[in-house]
């Protein structure tokens, strides 16, 4: 019984006490800056700056510095890169480099082999479109030689 | 002159002549028009700050986008919803169903007659005036309950029946907690409620003695549970009865439902401040020869108090979780109605020993004798 007033009154201080506490932390999440930004049309800069430099977004393949190996396409687990290489009198000559993003599972296994870091992820991600053949993404616009990296000169500046 | 329809009703018979029952119903028509409109703003302007406010307090923006800082949410929202498809359920009560939000919005709109936004105006200044706020916005009950019942549902008619019992119970505090003010007028008159009060915060009632300063927070705790608003919110809690006596409703009918709750928000706030923080009094130097500048001073006054108090509303929602069905019941039965009762002895027994002055006056008289 006794115990049964003591707790009473404790449960009024307990809820007059703790009823404020609550209400400040609120009020403090109040003022502060919102964390939130008005994404797509009203932001401060552009959102791809904004992401982490390690960011998985579509790939993006450099011609110039593309050997043909072919790494990245056995690589792939769901063959959604295809790369042409054709042998002609000069060397072998890309003909073309297709990567369906629609397909791709951005899991980054096609990068780290890449001897001359030609594929690598970019940090856009905004690929919503109307026609998903548009997620085709093709790099060779004309047939490229593949780059032959220069063993003896590599070796000089690395000496 | 302290009824504007009557002051209209002069008005209209000096300058056109016309037959006074007409003229009479003209002017109290034109007023009840003005006044359910400035509720329904309200209601509405609510609706967009209570999202604006719960944006912020998540650390989040909120609507922005619909006018200047999002200013016309509402009517974008009010739009969208009387285009809205107003389903009734083939089982439904159909008259009933029809009837129930209608109901809920006449209960809360006709409270707003008794509360004096200045000195003059104010629609009706009935003497028994708290007896009628208490009253007319216990209707409410009645549309939810019909609401409930009518929607042939049983999350809906679960939601009512927690509403009526909780909405029953909780006006016994409240009313207990307005009997202390009423005490120390002595009269049921909003007018001279506040004409007993002062404009300094040591000649509001909130400050009268001890028991009106608990009877306050009493009053707004069973107020909120009154109106079921968070956290008090169990008859439309969403995570237990899908959205409580309102399930079945959708476009017009529900924005009823709505606007009724959030011009409650409105009327439990500017009741508080009428009971407990002076109301429209300002102070002395304020009031000039001009009659129209010093009742916009007053209406100013008293609108800004209201929204300070309904700012807390907002607040306490967005800060506070649901409270369980037993819990509640608990919370009004065993510690409100009897904190409330005590606080009725404190200040009966302040009125008959200190003859009804102010626990600051008593105070400041000890001092200087």
């Amino acid at each position: 019984m006794r115990e049964d007033i003591i707790q009473y009154f404790r449960n009024i201080k307990y809820a007059v006490t703790s009823v404020p506490k609550g209400m400040m932390v609120t009020l403090k999440n109040m003022f502060r800056e919102p964390t939130t930004i008005q994404y797509p049309d009203r932001i401060p800069q552009k959102i791809e700056d904004t992401l982490p430099l390690n960011y998985r977004g579509h790939l993006e393949v450099e011609k110039e510095i593309c050997t043909g190996c072919l790494l990245c396409e056995k690589f792939c687990p769901i063959d959604c890169i295809r790369i042409d290489v054709h042998k002609e009198e000069t060397g072998r000559v890309l003909h073309s480099f297709k990567i369906d993003m629609a397909k791709c599972m951005y899991c980054g296994l096609c990068v780290p082999p890449c001897p001359t870091d030609a594929i690598r992820f970019t940090r856009k991600f905004e690929g919503s479109t109307y026609d998903i053949k548009s997620l085709l993404f093709e790099f060779i616009d004309t047939p490229t030689p593949v780059y032959k990296p220069n063993r003896d000169k590599d070796k000089k500046e690395e000496a | 002159m302290n009824n504007i329809a009557i002051t209209l009703h002069n008005f209209i018979i000096e300058n056109f002549g016309i037959d006074i029952n007409l003229s009479l119903a003209i002017s109290y028509f034109l007023i009840a028009l003005i006044f359910w409109s400035f509720l329904g703003v309200i209601g509405g302007l609510l609706t967009f700050l209570e999202r604006r406010v719960a944006g912020r307090i998540q650390s989040r923006i909120g609507p922005n986008r619909v006018g200047p800082q999002g200013i016309f949410q509402m009517l974008a929202d009010g739009i969208k919803l009387v285009l809205k498809e107003d389903l009734i359920p083939a089982l439904a009560d159909k008259p009933l169903f029809r009837m129930a939000p209608y109901l809920c919005v006449i209960g809360v709109f006709s409270a707003l007659v008794v509360i004096p936004f200045s000195s003059d105006i104010v629609v009706a200044d009935l003497n028994v005036g708290v007896l009628y706020a208490l009253a007319i916005t216990t209707m409410v009950v009645m549309g939810i309950l019909m609401g409930s019942w009518a929607s042939n549902n049983k999350w809906s008619l679960l939601g009512g029946l927690r509403s009526a019992a909780q909405i029953v119970s909780y006006e016994i505090p409240a009313a207990l907690s307005v009997l202390s003010i009423v005490l120390i007028t002595g009269s049921l008159s909003m007018q001279d409620i506040i004409r007993a009060q002062g404009a300094w915060p040591h000649q509001w009632f909130f400050f009268h003695n001890p028991g009106t300063f608990v009877a306050f927070f009493i009053f707004f705790t069973s107020a909120l549970a009154e109106n079921n608003r968070v956290p008090f919110d169990i008859p439309e809690a969403e995570s237990e009865l899908v959205a409580g006596y309102n399930t079945e409703y959708s476009g017009m009918r529900f924005s009823f439902f709505f606007l009724a709750e959030f011009a409650n928000v409105f009327i439990i706030s500017s009741l508080a401040v009428i009971f407990f923080f002076g109301g429209w009094q300002i102070p002395h130097f304020l009031i000039s020869e001009n009659h129209i500048i010093t009742n916009i001073i007053m209406i100013a006054n008293f609108l800004f108090k209201t929204f300070v108090f309904i700012f807390i509303v907002l607040w306490l929602r967005w800060t506070l979780p649901r409270l369980r069905v037993d819990q509640l019941m608990t919370m009004c039965w065993k510690y409100l109605i009897p904190i409330s009762f005590i606080c009725l002895c404190i200040t009966a027994s302040f009125v008959l020993f200190f003859g009804g002055k102010s626990m600051i006056a008593v105070f400041i008289g000890r001092i200087t004798q």
